[in-house]
C-alpha cells in the first residue's frame, strides 16, 4: 500500500534513537489513527477482542451525533423564531453551525494540543478520551459563550481536572464536566440567567430565552411548552441537551454496543422518577410541583445522565456500585432543582458530587465482599 | 474409600465467560507417534523451582530416572520422559537453565519400581513413593499455582475433566481408552486426601458422569472458564487464607495411575495440534516434552506467513519456537497466524467485522456460532485503564478482577489478601486479557503479584 510506505518512510526520524524520537507519541497518534498498529500480543493471551480504546471513543461519538445535529438545528430554530420572520430549516441549520462549529473547532485545537503537549512530555501514547470530551464541552454550553471562554475551560479540564491527577483514567472528575462547572463559576453571567441560552436573545428586545426550569424557579408557568416540544428538543437550553429524543438514541447505541453502562442510566431515571414523584406529591412550588415525567425530559438530565454520568472513569466501577450511583445522581439532581432556586439546572453538579462519593460507594461494595470473605473463614473454623 | 455412601452430584451453572469458537479444532481421530528424537524438560514450567542438576551433560537416564531435584526441596525429583543421552542444556539469563535436552537412545529404557498396593498404602508412604519417583510435579497447588508443597495438608484436591478454553481439547476422548488406569489414579489421590477428592465434569460428558458416579463430581454448565479448575473449587469450595488445595490434570492422574499400576513411569499426552493455520488438526499421541517437529511435521500448516506456535491454549499458553518441545502440563499445541500487520482504519466501528468482540462494535457478532479466523494481532494499542465492567462481564467468581488487579500493581498484600488473590491463578485472568480494550496484560500483573505475595510471606 502506498500510503503504508510513505508513513514507514516518514516514521524514521521518529524511531528510538533519532532525531525526532521525542516526537514519537504525536507522530503515533497520527499513525494508529490511519492504522491500526501491526503489533502482536507479547505475553498473555496471544488472540485479543477487536475492541481498543479508539473504537470505544468513536462509537461515544457516533452516539453523540444525533444530539449535536438537532442541536445546531435547535440552536438556529430559537434565534430565528424569536426574530418572527418566516426561516426554513436549512436557515436554521446555517445560523446554527455558523455558532457551535467554531466552538467545537476551538474545543478541539486547544485541548488536543494540551493532549499532544502532556504526552510528548511523559512520553506516552495521545489517549483517544479527548476525542468525547472535546466534543462534549461545546454541547454543554450555552451559545452565546465568547470562543475564549470555550479554550480557556477546556484548558482548565485538561490541565487541572485530568493532566493534575496523572491523565487518562486518573481523573476524579469528568474532565467536560469539569470545564462546564469552570465556566459556570468564572464568567456566571455567561453561564447561567434568562438571556444565555437563545443564541442573540440580549439583542432581541423583548424576547425572553428562559429554560423551562429557569422559569419554574423563578415562579412562572412554562405553558407556552407542550410535552412533545420537551421531548422533541425545540425549547432553550445548553446547545446539545434539549432533545430528549436525540438524546434516547444515543443511549440506544451506548446500550447496545455495551460501550455505556445500562445500570447507570436505568438507575438514574429510576432516582429522579422517584425523588420527582414524591415532590409532586408534596407540592410547596412551581419546581415541586412540575409532573415528574416532565423532570426527566426537561434541562440537561437525560444529556447528563446519558453521556457524563456514565463517563467509566469518574463513575462508580463496580457493578452494584453503578446502581447505587445512578440512583444518587438521579436523586440529586432533583433534589438541587427543587430546593436551590440559584441553580434551576442540577443534573451538573449532581454529577460533578457523585463523582467524588464514586471511590467511596465502590469502596463499602468491596467492602462487602471482603466482609463476605472473612465471614468464610469464621465459618470454617466453626465446623472445623 | 470410594464415597459411595455419600453419592452425590452437584450442578454448578457458570453465567459469566465467553466461549470462543475459532476455525481449525481437532478432529476425534488419535494418531500413535513413534519416539522421536529429543525430549526436553522446559524449566519455565516447574515455575519457582530452582533447579539442582543431578546429571551432566552426555550422561545416560533412563526413563523414570532423575535428572534434578529442587534446591527448595531436595525430596522433589524430576526425572526423564525418555531413555538417552542428555544432549545440552539450554541456559539464559544469569545461567538460568532453560531446557535440559535428552537424546533417546530409541530402547526406552525404565527404571522397574514395584507395583503399590493402595490398600496397603499410606499418605506419607504414597507421598514420598511420587516424590521419589518424579510424579509429584504433577501435582500443583493453589494458591500461587505452582507445585504442590509436598509439607503442608491440602483441603482438597481437584481435577477438572474439561477443557472449556479455545481449541481445548476433549477429555472424555482422551481417556476413554484408559479410564480404569484414571481411576486408579483417582484413588491413589484419595489416599493423599481422603474424601475430598473433586472431579468437575461437562453437563454433556455422559461417558464421565456413568464412569465416574462413585466419586464426588460436579456437573458444571456455561461458558469458559467454566472449565478452569480454579472457577471449578471457587464454587465448590473456595481457598481462604491459610488453606492450600491441590490440582490434577487429567492426563496426570492416568500417569500416576500408571505408576500405581505398573511401578513405571509412562509420561504419555495426548496432543491436540489445533489452529486456523493447521489444515488438518487431530489427536497425537506421544510423550510430554517430545520434540514439536515430531508433531508438526505430522500435519499440513498454511504457508505464506509467520505463524506462532503455543504451548496450552491461545489464552493462558505460552509461546514456543517451531524448534521448541512440548510443555510439561499441556495437552494442546495451538497455531496461529501472526497478526504484524496494519489494519488501515481499522478502529471505526462497523469497518472491520471479521474479528469477533465482547461488544457490538462491529457486525462479527451475526456469526459467533461460525468458527473465526483469528490471529495474534493485538487489535489496537496499549492505553491506561478506562472501561469498566468488562472484566467483571468475563469473570466467573466473587472476586473484583479490577481491583484486584490494581492492588497487584501497587503491591499492596493486605489489600491482595482480602480481595481474594489465593482463589486466583493466571490462567484465569486470560479472557480478561483477552477483551480488555485497554489491552491490559493480566495474567501477567496477576503473576507477577502472586510471586511478590510467595517471596513475601514464605
Amino acid at each position: 500500500m502506498k500510503i503504508r510506505k510513505t508513513l514507514d518512510n516518514l516514521k524514521k526520524p521518529f524511531e528510538k534513537g533519532q532525531k525526532l524520537e521525542k516526537l514519537y507519541p504525536a507522530f503515533d497518534a497520527f499513525e494508529t489513527f490511519l492504522f491500526v498498529p501491526n503489533h502482536t500480543s507479547k505475553t498473555g493471551a496471544h488472540i485479543r477482542d477487536a475492541i481498543d480504546l479508539k473504537r470505544v471513543m468513536i462509537t461515544v461519538i457516533i452516539a453523540l451525533l444525533p444530539a449535536l445535529f438537532y442541536g445546531i438545528y435547535n440552536t438556529g430554530y430559537q434565534y430565528l423564531i424569536q426574530t418572527s420572520e418566516a426561516f426554513t430549516t436549512l436557515d436554521a441549520i446555517i445560523h446554527g453551525s455558523y455558532k457551535i462549529i467554531p466552538m467545537i473547532a476551538v474545543s478541539y485545537i486547544v485541548g488536543l494540543s494540551l493532549e499532544f503537549l502532556f504526552a510528548i512530555l511523559r512520553g506516552h501514547q495521545v489517549n483517544e478520551g479527548y476525542l468525547v470530551t472535546g466534543l462534549l464541552i461545546p454541547m454543554i454550553m450555552p451559545v452565546d459563550i465568547p470562543l475564549w471562554m470555550v479554550g480557556a475551560s477546556v484548558a482548565f479540564a485538561v490541565v487541572i481536572g485530568k493532566e493534575a491527577f496523572g491523565g487518562t483514567g486518573m481523573n476524579i472528575l469528568n474532565p467536560a464536566l469539569t470545564a462546564r462547572a469552570f465556566a459556570f463559576f468564572a464568567y456566571p453571567t455567561y453561564m447561567s440567567g434568562n438571556q444565555v441560552w437563545v443564541s442573540e436573545a440580549s439583542n432581541v428586545d423583548g424576547v425572553s430565552g428562559e429554560t423551562i426550569l429557569g422559569m419554574l424557579a423563578a415562579g412562572n408557568s412554562p405553558e407556552q411548552f407542550g410535552i412533545m416540544e420537551m421531548f422533541i428538543g425545540s425549547i432553550p437550553g445548553s446547545i446539545a441537551e434539549t432533545s430528549t429524543l436525540m438524546v434516547l438514541i444515543g443511549a440506544f447505541i451506548l446500550i447496545y454496543t455495551g460501550v455505556g453502562s445500562w445500570r447507570i442510566m436505568l438507575g438514574g431515571v429510576i432516582g429522579a422518577a422517584i425523588t420527582g414523584y414524591l415532590f409532586n406529591l408534596w407540592g410547596a412550588n412551581a419546581l415541586m410541583s412540575f409532573n415528574w415525567m416532565s423532570h426527566l425530559i426537561v434541562g440537561g438530565f437525560a444529556f447528563g445522565i446519558v453521556f457524563m454520568a456514565t463517563d467509566p472513569v469518574s463513575a462508580a466501577q463496580t457493578m452494584k456500585g453503578k446502581w447505587i450511583y445512578g440512583i444518587l445522581v438521579g436523586v440529586l439532581c432533583i433534589l438541587i432543582r427543587v430546593f436551590n432556586p440559584a441553580y434551576p439546572e442540577g443534573v451538573m453538579l449532581a454529577i460533578l458530587l457523585m463523582n467524588v462519593f464514586a471511590p467511596t460507594i465502590d469502596h463499602y461494595v468491596l467492602e462487602s465482599n471482603i466482609k463476605k470473605r472473612e465471614q468464610r473463614v469464621k465459618n470454617q473454623l466453626k465446623t472445623a | 474409600m470410594r464415597r459411595v455412601e455419600l453419592f452425590m452430584t452437584k450442578d454448578i451453572r457458570i453465567r459469566k465467560g465467553l466461549s470462543i469458537n475459532i476455525k481449525g479444532s481437532a478432529i476425534k481421530k488419535i494418531e500413535k507417534i513413534p519416539l522421536a528424537k529429543s525430549y526436553a524438560l522446559n524449566l519455565q514450567d516447574f515455575h519457582l523451582v530452582m533447579p539442582k542438576l543431578t546429571k551432566k551433560v552426555d550422561d545416560f537416564v533412563k526413563r523414570g530416572e532423575s535428572l534434578f531435584y529442587s534446591k527448595t526441596n531436595e525430596e522433589l525429583v524430576f526425572v526423564s520422559p525418555v531413555s538417552g543421552k542428555i544432549r545440552d542444556t539450554i541456559r539464559g539469563d544469569r545461567r538460568k537453565i532453560l531446557n535440559i535436552i535428552i537424546e533417546s537412545d530409541g530402547k526406552d529404557d525404565f527404571v522397574k519400581n514395584k507395583p503399590i498396593n493402595l490398600k496397603k498404602s499410606s499418605a506419607e508412604g504414597l507421598k514420598s513413593k511420587l516424590l521419589s519417583c518424579g510424579l509429584w510435579p504433577f501435582i500443583k497447588q493453589r494458591p500461587f499455582d505452582i507445585i504442590a508443597d509436598p509439607n503442608l495438608n491440602p483441603k482438597s484436591i481437584h481435577v477438572s475433566c474439561f477443557d472449556s478454553a479455545p481449541l481445548g481439547v476433549d477429555f472424555e476422548f482422551i481417556l476413554k481408552d484408559n479410564i480404569d488406569v484414571f481411576k486408579i489414579g483417582l484413588d491413589a489421590l484419595e489416599i493423599l486426601c481422603p474424601n475430598n477428592v473433586n472431579l468437575g465434569i461437562k453437563k454433556c460428558q455422559s461417558f464421565f458422569s456413568e464412569e465416574l458416579s462413585n466419586y464426588n463430581t460436579t456437573v458444571f454448565d456455561g461458558p469458559h472458564p467454566s472449565g478452569n479448575v480454579g472457577v471449578q473449587i471457587h464454587h465448590i469450595n473456595p481457598i481462604n487464607s491459610g488453606e492450600v488445595v491441590w490440582v490434577v490434570k487429567p492426563e496426570d492422574v492416568v500417569t500416576i495411575g500408571n505408576f500405581v499400576k505398573n511401578g513405571e513411569y509412562i509420561p504419555e499426552r495426548t496432543v491436540a495440534i489445533s489452529g486456523p493455520p493447521v489444515e488438518n488438526p487431530m489427536y497425537l499421541k506421544t510423550r510430554l516434552g517430545v520434540e514439536l517437529k515430531s508433531l508438526t511435521k505430522k500435519v499440513k500448516l498454511s504457508k505464506g506467513y509467520s505463524l506462532r506456535f503455543i504451548n496450552g491454549d491461545v489464552l493462558s499458553g505460552h509461546k514456543v519456537s517451531p524448534d521448541g518441545f512440548l510443555g510439561y502440563y499441556n495437552n494442546n499445541v495451538s497455531v496461529l497466524k501472526e497478526g504484524n500487520e496494519y489494519k488501515l482504519f481499522g478502529w471505526i466501528p462497523f469497518i472491520n467485522n471479521k474479528v469477533p468482540s465482547i461488544y457490538k462494535t462491529s457486525f462479527s457478532w451475526l456469526t459467533n456460532s461460525k468458527a473465526k479466523e483469528y490471529d495474534t494481532n493485538l487489535n489496537g494499542e496499549e492505553r491506561a485503564f478506562v472501561a469498566t465492567g468488562e472484566m467483571e462481564s468475563v469473570f466467573p467468581m466473587d472476586v473484583f478482577p479490577m481491583q484486584l488487579i490494581k492492588e497487584c500493581l501497587i503491591g499492596d498484600i493486605e489489600k491482595m489478601e482480602k480481595l481474594g488473590i489465593y482463589e486466583v491463578s493466571p490462567e484465569d485472568f486470560g479472557l480478561i486479557d483477552y477483551s480488555s480494550s485497554s489491552k491490559i496484560e493480566a495474567q501477567t500483573i496477576i503473576r507477577d503479584g502472586l510471586d511478590y505475595l510467595y517471596k513475601e510471606t514464605q
